[in-house]
């Protein structure tokens, strides 16, 4: 009996054991895939049509994305909609990734979202309300209201359970490409995360060069640092946005104290694949400000030693992942896909319902029911679509085509992606460009290097298009800023104002095509239709770096030559500054923008004032409100007290001499009236002599500029001030002893109010 | 029936993403999967074969597509169409016959189908083959020819005779159904013991104190060369190490394993040791039509190698990876081209293919097929489950295994309509 009972314990503990591992495997492993970018280097393109339905080798990306997670084992995947999410849903639903057996997409539509960060705040909210409605749903069973209740109630608990993260999860965007297994990885992770809860996200690496020259990685990124530990894989520095005209990069020293041996990468790349702990989720949520899953995420757990949460890195060797970024890392992977890199994900292995495509000798790629002319030269590691026709005495080489183009005679094609019912007609030439589905291009027609045409556009006849320039039928959106924040903003009000455009040019196509055909006559050539986008920011000096063609040749030799130069540089003196025309004009050029900034900023910030300033007089707001209002515009601006001195007096002044007045005596009493009213404002900011003397400054500013009328005042008013306790007689003072030694023309005021300055200095000698 | 359709769905997936490897495996599911389909199609009274056939085709003509360059599943397809034309015929002939002997068989019932009326049906079988087709050169060669083609089961038609007519006819069309399922039964256990029959043949083959040499690792060569040394053979096995998938290191981990003098070579090394070989023995992806073999890269080399110095170049192929077809351009048209990481570190190299810079197009091109023809005339025998056969000889085993008719398998376009 008792030896029975003991096996039967035995067996239970067995049982209980087992259960853990057992538990792990068992989860079914889910994946959330982030269907937006969130940036806006594809733009126009992705005006029209979301980045991950872009066709990477003829399949939209995030076939890639979605049968590598298949393959890898992932049961449950969460697409991620934002812009244009309704495109998204609508090709997933049509494809065959919802009927896939042991394999669930589900989606999660969300408009304002405009970073990674909000999405996954979005989606552990969503965690926390299931508690919070299973909870309700037992209190509402107990209290056994009516049964429909009930029963929606349900309803709502199904649809919310539908998005649990119930464990580690892979975070992924719709746009990477991979063929990398994930058993490894992910069994690294549980490891680590069971001897050490902190251990919350391991990270995908790849080894990949930069290139010395440009300072970038193959992908067209920026030159990755990353300071790893080579025993235990942690991640303790990463920096993708280092300074390379200084070539250095600082490592807190505490790096070097802490860990016993780093080594420092910049050979890796980023794979942006990430095996995440559902703790990552609420890390979301508890640092609000997290936007960028780099950038913010894992630079934040990085410097934050408080909670001391980790990151550990898995490096790939024979197998393959990418993210597109940018045009650059969209050619390099659509060539890479090409030269099956990606195997099993390659054009003529049928992974995602893509058409049946045949390889030939030197990675040629062909489709049925091609039409293809005698004398056309299809050259190696092309990909042509179905039903594509190609005339005769073309030439095609290194290209993509897609499905149902048409392609004249005399055609050449080199280096090109061109997507699906595209017509090309006779004798044009196109070199390393994008070319979006719908596009007409008539007879003769040029595209330089670089040149991304979007939807539907139409180039005229013999027109060249320059190189590097984005052509598009939706006008480019209004200024760029290079603020990060900012950008996102941008974006997301971007793809609302973009639903609305396309709209009217949907209605509007018919009349558009005449009415455009004049109206860009001079732009596109004789029938064209589109705008050509002025180049944005960091201009033609950065375009070349990001786009589709190859680094020209020049830039390659100037660059090599700059390095050159800064070697010797820094061999001569240690200083790291470089003498190239081309990294001098950079920095210059930056920091003459800081400058601009700096005096934009301090204007914006005047206005701010004064327009707080002028809506607290109208609307009668409490001075203390508007000491904090104002208070919070100088932190926002980054200002300081003085500043906000000068502003809260510009704009006190420029309201008395707003108040209608009909001599200067009457414009004096509404001075000293304003002036008395909202004393305690300007009083807040005066806190030392510095800012005494600044609004005096300003106010002879202004008498010279902007508020003439002040200037035979300026005595009086400088005494008004000095009576209301706003200011000392020692700023007075100083101010009359600095303008001492100024031009007569700058005297006009000292001299105007030397008596007051008289009696002040005789007073205070009395005084002593 | 929307169950096969989920299995078919399912082995289509399979097999467009390479997730099953090797030609038994592929061969083997591939005959499930068709036999399932087979038992859930519902069978109209009349033109029963022909219902089966289209359904099979069907299936058959999305898996071929699925991963064209396995052709062990064109290969069951074909059998199995085959299968089914072979029973037809049976059972019409049967019938036919059954008129005859009908005053015999009246009262038989389901119970004794089974058991006596076995050799009739076979000669019936077999007499309807012999009418209706120019014999093979097996059927001449072996007595009784069918008997292990046509199952136990399949019976004398002669029961339905007396009974109504629709009675006869339901039987018949479960009876068709019935004897396909067991045929297809028997060709799956043909392909999962084809190891062991080929292997069965090792002591004719092996010799004491031989020096064999083989290329990479082949479950059929592992099994073959474990038979000769359970006979008591002792000869020395030679492997060449496979590249770029080095898995003849596998191969020589198993034969060490099993007690075997194993010598490792590298690929590039086996001409220079095919002086002191005897006898060059290696599996293949695919016997062709003609007798040219699909196999591992690497296998042309060998086989050159083996005709310069005589050596005998023997392929063991189970008889599910003998296909129909002839080849054309078989260094493209029936390779598989696959990831270049098998032979190089991407990261090592990412520098060659920085396609930023200079005009564009990778100058380095890492191409890694993963099959090499090899054409007839360097073959010098293959041993299938059957025993052994010159290249010369394969049509005529094709001839015993597929229809014409079934070559193509594509329906016609109104079905497929």
């Amino acid at each position: 009996m008792g030896a029975q009972k003991k096996r039967a314990a035995a067996a239970a503990a067995a049982a209980r054991v087992s259960e853990d591992p057992d538990d792990l495997a068992r989860q079914p492993l889910q994946a959330i895939l982030l269907a937006d970018s969130f940036t806006t280097k594809f733009r126009p393109i992705t005006l029209e049509r979301p980045k991950v339905l872009l066709p990477l080798v003829n399949v939209p990306m995030i076939n890639y994305t979605l049968a590598w997670l298949e393959a890898a084992g992932v049961a449950e995947v969460f697409v991620f909609c934002c812009a244009h999410s309704k495109q998204v849903i609508d090709y997933l639903e049509n494809s065959e990734w919802f009927s896939q057996p042991n394999f669930t997409v589900k989606t999660i539509e969300s408009h304002n979202i405009i970073s990674a960060g909000d999405a996954l705040r979005l989606i552990y909210e969503q965690n926390v309300a299931l508690v919070d409605i299973a909870c309700l749903l037992k209190l509402v069973s107990l209290s056994r209201l009516k049964l429909a209740t009930c029963y929606t109630l349900t309803i709502c608990f199904l649809v919310v359970l539908s998005f649990k993260i119930h464990g580690d999860f892979v975070l992924i965007s719709g746009d990477t490409v991979s063929n990398m297994s994930l058993t490894q990885a992910l069994q690294e992770h549980k490891e680590r995360k069971k001897k050490d809860n902190n251990a919350v996200m391991t990270m995908i690496i790849k080894k990949s060069k930069p290139s010395p020259i440009t300072r970038q990685s193959r992908l067209g990124t920026d030159e990755l640092f990353m300071a790893i530990d080579p025993n235990t894989k942690q991640l303790l520095y990463y920096e993708d946005k280092a300074d390379h005209s200084k070539g250095t990069i600082c490592l807190d020293k505490m790096l070097l104290a802490e860990n016993p041996s780093i080594s420092l990468h910049n050979d890796k790349q980023d794979c942006y694949i990430d095996i995440c702990s559902p703790e990552v989720l609420s890390l979301f949520t508890d640092n609000f400000d997290y936007q960028h899953l780099r950038r913010h995420f894992v630079k934040g757990l990085l410097l934050d030693d408080i909670m001391g949460y980790k990151i550990f890195t898995h490096e790939i060797h024979s197998s393959y992942a990418a993210r597109i970024d940018n045009y650059r890392s969209y050619d390099i992977v659509s060539k890479d896909i090409i030269q099956r890199w990606t195997y099993p994900y390659v054009p003529d292995v049928k992974f995602c319902g893509n058409r049946a495509t045949k390889l030939e000798r030197r990675g040629m790629y062909r489709a049925l029911e091609i039409e293809q002319s005698r004398s056309a030269q299809v050259g190696s590691f092309t990909v042509i679509g179905y039903g594509t026709k190609i005339g005769s005495n073309s030439k095609i080489s290194d290209s993509v085509i897609g499905e149902g183009c048409t392609i004249g005679s005399n055609v050449l094609i080199e280096g090109s992606y061109i997507w699906d019912n595209v017509i090309i007609e006779d004798g044009c030439e196109l070199r390393h460009v994008i070319v979006c589905d719908g596009v007409i291009m008539k007879a003769g027609a040029v595209l330089k290097p670089g040149v991304v045409l979007s939807f539907k556009v139409v180039i005229g006849e013999r027109f060249v298009v320059p190189a590097y320039s984005k052509v598009s039928l939706l006008q480019q959106p209004t200024v760029h800023d290079s603020d990060e924040e900012l950008e996102y903003a941008d974006n997301s009000s971007g793809t609302v104002e973009f639903s609305s455009i396309q709209g009217t040019a949907d209605q509007s196509n018919g009349e558009m095509t005449s009415e455009s055909s004049e109206a860009h006559k001079p732009k596109l050539g004789t029938g064209g239709v589109g705008y050509i986008w002025s180049i944005c920011e960091g201009g033609q000096e950065e375009e070349w770096r990001h786009s589709v063609a190859p680094i020209p040749e020049d830039k390659l030799t100037e660059l090599s030559e700059a390095m050159d130069d800064d070697q010797e540089l820094v061999t001569q003196d240690r200083t790291a500054l470089s003498t190239s025309g081309e990294l001098i004009s950079d920095s210059n050029a930056s920091e003459g923008d800081d400058n601009e900034d700096s005096k934009d900023d301090s204007v914006y910030f005047e206005k701010e004032v004064e327009a707080t300033f002028l809506r607290a007089v109208e609307e009668n707001v409490k001075v203390d409100h508007v000491i904090l209002e104002v208070n919070s515009l100088r932190l926002s601006y980054n200002m300081t007290s003085a500043d906000c001195a000068g502003a809260v007096f510009y704009s006190m002044m420029k309201l008395a001499i707003k108040t209608p007045h009909s001599s200067a005596s009457e414009l004096q009493q509404n001075t000293a009236n304003i002036i008395t009213t909202w004393q305690k404002l300007l009083k807040s900011y005066l806190l030392e002599i510095d800012e005494e003397i600044e609004i005096i400054l300003k106010f002879e500013e202004m008498c010279l500029e902007s508020a003439k009328e002040f200037s035979p005042l300026f005595a009086r008013i400088l005494h008004i001030l000095y009576d209301k306790d706003i200011l000392q007689e020692d700023a007075i003072l100083r101010w009359a002893d600095e303008k001492e030694g100024a031009d007569e023309s700058d005297k006009v005021f000292v001299r105007q109010s030397e008596k007051f300055i008289q009696w002040l200095r005789e007073a205070s000698e009395e005084e002593d | 029936m929307p169950d096969t359709q989920v299995l078919v769905n399912d082995f289509l997936n399979k097999l467009k993403k390479r997730k099953i490897e090797g030609s038994q495996a592929t061969a083997r599911q591939t005959a499930e999967l068709l036999r399932s389909v087979i038992s859930q199609q519902r069978v109209p009274y009349t033109n029963q074969a022909g219902a089966l056939i289209d359904a099979v085709k069907a299936v058959g003509e999305q898996l071929i597509a699925a991963n064209p360059v396995e052709l062990a599943v064109g290969n069951i397809v074909r059998r199995v169409l085959h299968i089914i034309r072979e029973e037809d015929l049976s059972l019409t002939t049967a019938a036919i016959g059954g008129l005859n002997l009908s005053a015999v068989s009246d009262d038989e019932n389901d119970d004794d189908r089974d058991g006596d009326s076995t050799l009739s049906a076979a000669a019936v079988a077999a007499a309807a083959r012999s009418t209706l087709r120019p014999p093979s050169l097996q059927t001449l060669l072996e007595d009784t020819p069918v008997s292990a083609a046509v199952p136990q089961t399949s019976s004398s038609g002669g029961d339905s005779e007396g009974k109504s007519k629709s009675a006869d006819k339901s039987s018949r069309s479960r009876k068709l159904k019935h004897d396909v399922i067991e045929a297809v039964n028997e060709l799956i256990q043909d392909i999962v013991t084809c190891h062991e029959q080929i292997a069965e043949q090792a002591v004719e083959h092996i010799h004491q104190n031989e020096v064999i040499l083989t290329l990479g690792s082949s479950r059929t060569v592992l099994e073959f060369l474990f038979a000769a040394k359970e006979k008591k053979r002792s000869f020395r096995v030679f492997v060449a190490e496979g590249a770029p998938r080095y898995q003849g290191h596998l191969l020589a981990k198993e034969l060490v394993a099993r007690g075997l003098q194993t010598t490792l070579i590298t690929d590039s090394a086996v001409f220079a040791m095919i002086s002191r070989v005897n006898m060059v023995i290696v599996g293949a992806h695919a016997v062709m039509a003609n007798g040219g073999v699909i196999a591992p890269v690497g296998m042309n080399l060998v086989a050159l190698a083996a005709q310069k110095h005589a050596v005998p170049f023997v392929v063991l192929a189970g008889s599910h990876k003998l296909c129909p077809l002839y080849p054309h351009n078989p260094e493209v048209l029936l390779n598989e081209l696959r990831s270049p990481s098998e032979l190089l570190d991407f990261g090592e190299f990412s520098d060659c293919m920085d396609f930023g810079s200079g005009s564009g197009s990778p100058l380095l091109h890492v191409v890694n097929p993963a099959f090499d023809y090899v054409p007839p005339k360097l073959v010098s025998l293959f041993i299938t489950d059957t025993g052994g056969h010159n290249p010369s000889y394969m049509y005529r085993l094709i001839a015993d295994y597929y229809s014409a008719d079934d070559l193509v398998v594509q329906r016609r376009a109104t079905a497929g309509n």
